[in-house]
């Protein structure tokens, strides 16, 4: 219920961000921040819907919490001021009170926990993913490489203020996107390069180090063919804020497509291999498409 | 309790040192103490102003006053060391560690003056070495957490950051004194009947904040040994090429660096104990309780260190485990609270300067204690971590937790130090400035965070100009405060009233308020005995 509800707003806060840019890309931009907004990014795919149902449960708890904390503090400054109440007690135990400010938080944590756990478990590896993609962090451009489809790769940098076109968003526009197909488990496999960089992408809730000398998992599913926004999230030096990422979800249809000229466009980055070995991509997009 | 000024109608007994021998050469607990929170005053100037320049660089989208990143990187990483090593610990526990802690305890002084002596000086050299590293070369700019591969002098040439990392490790040492001082001290120089269970809390906060830096500082300073080494030498702990591995780092620094949160909060928790007893003229409730809180918030804080580290590739499990581990200590922290709420429950309170401050501190810390059970979630964070939701919530246990503590601190005790009250009304515009400024300043990085904006950028999408600008308003808001601040403590040397022992009635039980203020020289002539 109170999830349906932070959903509507979400799409509340999508629509006005909609109507504002008029101009926008031809392209739906899904997952960006939102002025004066103030939750979380709308969801873009099941990651961040599990990260949101849970959040608002947190967000309700923690709410009542300082509410009530507020409450006491008001009528003890109320009730027990010296004009009020001249003459202080001198009570200072209660056994009983105490344990129970001792044993309903941890009832509390418990609520919060068990479901924290399921969270974490879910988010941690895809189980069955449709395509890898590689991410590494590099200063001050993000480099992605696709092993399924041959294992091209390219480098994603961002475009400067001076060179955007009309609707592009300043420091979150890059020249090429990263692509994948809607409704496909994505495995995001993270490697670093030179230093520490974070692959962070709020609307898909994804996030993970880019780490030298490390290689690590996680995944995403964007739901809907549109444009999801991120930015480098660890600090790596002076170009630190200006390293964003953009993931392009596609139909499976348009990630063929993309596939086929990205081979070509990026084919001095492919291994060289026997023919043949790559036909694999094929399986992985009818997965995506059976999937939507 | 007894009446230890009496002894002192002799003046013999308060002879005073010569300038130099008495500030410089200084063996005197008051006196260090005196020094430490002049420093700390000092270096704040410092530290909040680089927080102005960042806030004034953030009003608005674009780059306004900042030549590149790494200057704002360097100005970054100063501000989160200059206010941790440099402000809130020499505030709370080299200033009204030593002015309190031997004299609630019934002790003539430290155990180790000399030792105190440079406890304090060791913290000159260190800040001039980090002050001076941002005029050197680019500046530290690895932020405060000096993570490698970015600290290592590949990414960071020059010398600045090595200044930085020596900064820290005097810095460093100069805790590690300070901590086996007050160890020695507390377990040994307690006045007859003054048992552990009948210590003041401010004492037993600064009992378990002192084995906090002892345990914690020395794997801060063995790793920053490694990154030094690094940088310098040759060796490869840190870099995955030599078969190092940065993640390393980030396990030593956040073993040092989560038992360093509590080390600045817990002598705040301590003195917001003792305004609110006094305030509301009652003991303070559930004392065991609260005492063995701290003790438990000390323990656990020891093993929950790699919650900073939720997105660095630790295992699920691990994170499982540092996410059950973290959302313990939202336990002792609830019995605090709702101990000093009780404390207040049947009371008759006033509400002077240091009773708003700790009513304030009350419930902005709670707020930035629920804050912290969202990001103990391991499965919220993956997509809050190093977001402005981290900078808000930190802010407000710290900039709004530790900060109020000292400034609860400083109105409660100021005529006891100085021997001059503060005017009452100049300390209440301080309070309801201070609270509406830094309100203004953190509550929409909140948002921010929401949104995604990472911390440590100097420039982000317009989208989040607006939340911004309403920061950067309460951030000169909180400014004017500071500044204002100043004038009140002008107002309080120059047209104070004279300090009475006992200022503030018969709530105000520990010893201090037994002595003259300010107390003697050499406060205790003979022990005082404890009922």
């Amino acid at each position: 219920m109170i999830g349906r509800i932070g959903r509507v707003l979400g799409l509340a806060a999508l629509a006005a961000m909609l109507a504002m840019g008029g101009a926008m890309a031809s392209e739906t931009s899904l997952g960006a921040p939102v002025p004066w907004a103030m939750g979380l990014q709308p969801s873009g795919g099941p990651v961040k819907d599990a990260i949101h149902s849970f959040n608002t449960l947190v967000l309700w708890i923690i709410i009542a919490i300082t509410i009530f904390v507020a409450l006491l503090l008001v009528y003890c400054i109320w009730r027990f001021n010296a004009a009020r109440n001249p003459v202080p007690s001198r009570v200072s135990h209660n056994t009983p009170l105490e344990i129970a400010w001792t044993v309903i938080p941890v009832l509390l944590l418990l609520v919060i926990a068990i479901p924290s756990f399921r969270l974490i478990y879910y988010q941690d590896r895809a189980r069955d993913a449709d395509i890898t993609i590689n991410v590494t962090g590099r200063q001050w451009y993000w480099n992605y490489a696709f092993p399924d489809h041959g294992n091209f790769n390219f480098d994603s940098r961002p475009i400067p203020e001076e060179e955007l076109q009309p609707g592009q968003l300043r420091n979150l526009q890059v020249d090429e996107p990263l692509v994948i197909p809607a409704g496909a488990t994505v495995r995001v496999i993270t490697q670093g390069a030179d230093v520490i960089h974070s692959f962070f992408v709020p609307s898909l809730g994804v996030q993970k180090y880019t780490i030298p000398g490390r290689i690590m998992e996680t995944w995403m599913r964007a739901d809907q063919p549109g444009v999801y926004y991120g930015q480098c999230n660890q600090i790596c030096g002076v170009n630190h804020w200006f390293m964003p990422i953009m993931v392009r979800a596609v139909t499976p249809a348009e990630f063929e497509q993309w596939v086929g000229q990205a081979r070509q466009r990026f084919a001095h980055t492919m291994p060289q291999q026997p023919a043949g070995v790559a036909s694999a991509s094929g399986d992985t997009i009818h997965i995506a498409a059976a999937r939507q | 309790m007894a009446h230890a000024a009496d002894a002192h109608g002799h003046d013999h007994h308060d002879h005073k040192p010569g300038f130099v021998a008495r500030w410089l050469f200084s063996t005197n607990h008051k006196d260090i103490g005196t020094l430490y929170i002049i420093f700390s005053l000092i270096a704040a100037i410092v530290g909040i102003g680089l927080s102005l320049l960042m806030r004034i660089e953030l009003m608005t989208p674009g780059m306004q006053i900042f030549a590149d990143g790494q200057m704002w990187n360097a100005y970054v990483s100063a501000h989160g060391l200059i206010m941790v090593f440099f402000v809130i610990m020499p505030a709370l526990i080299g200033g009204f560690g030593n002015w309190f802690v031997p004299i609630m305890i019934g002790a003539p002084d430290m155990a180790f003056p000399r030792l105190n002596n440079i406890s304090f000086w060791l913290l000159v050299p260190a800040f001039a070495l980090l002050g001076g590293s941002l005029f050197v070369g680019g500046g530290p700019g690895a932020g405060w957490t000096i993570y490698p591969p970015l600290s290592d002098a590949e990414y960071q040439s020059g010398p600045a950051m090595d200044m930085a990392l020596f900064a820290l490790h005097l810095a460093g040492a100069s805790s590690i004194l300070g901590a086996a001082n007050f160890i020695t001290t507390i377990f040994n120089m307690r006045a007859p009947g003054m048992t552990l269970h009948k210590m003041p809390l401010f004492v037993w906060s600064m009992l378990v904040t002192a084995f906090l830096l002892l345990l914690a500082v020395p794997v801060l300073g063995g790793a920053i040994t490694m990154l030094i080494t690094d940088r310098n030498f040759g060796t490869a702990f840190f870099d995955p090429a030599g078969g190092g591995d940065p993640v390393l780092f980030q396990h030593l620094f956040w073993f040092f660096g989560h038992p360093e949160v509590y080390i600045m909060i817990l002598p705040a928790f301590g003195i917001v104990s003792h305004v609110v007893s006094t305030f509301s003229r009652k003991p303070v409730f559930g004392y065991l309780g609260m005492a063995y809180a701290m003790v438990a918030i000390g323990v656990v804080g020891f093993v929950v260190w790699a919650h900073h580290m939720f997105t660095s590739g630790i295992s699920v499990d691990t994170r499982a485990y540092f996410m059950a581990a973290t959302m313990v200590i939202a336990v002792p922290t609830g019995v605090k609270i709702f101990s000093w709420i009780a404390t207040m429950w049947g009371g008759s309170m006033r509400f002077d300067t240091p009773m708003l401050f700790a009513i304030g501190f009350i419930f902005l810390f709670t707020v930035g204690g629920v804050t912290g059970v969202v990001l103990a979630n391991a499965g919220i964070t993956q997509i809050l971590h190093n977001t402005y939701y981290v900078v808000a919530h930190f802010h407000y246990v710290l900039s709004l937790g530790a900060v109020f503590g000292i400034y609860a601190g400083i109105y409660y005790w100021i005529g006891k130090m100085s021997g001059r009250q503060y005017p009452e009304k100049l300390g209440q515009i301080h309070f309801w400035m201070t609270f509406v400024g830094v309100n203004l300043t953190f509550f929409p990085m909140h948002f921010l965070g929401n949104q995604g904006m990472p911390r440590r950028y100097p420039d982000y999408p317009d989208a989040l100009a607006g939340w911004n600008l309403v920061a950067s308003i309460g951030s000169y808001i909180s400014v004017a405060s500071f500044v204002f601040f100043f004038f009140v403590l002008w107002a309080t040397f120059r047209r104070g009233t004279v300090a009475v022992s006992n200022p503030w009635g018969d709530g105000a039980t520990t010893l201090e308020w037994q002595v003259s203020s300010p107390p003697p020289f050499h406060t205790f002539d003979e022990l005082p005995r404890i009922r």
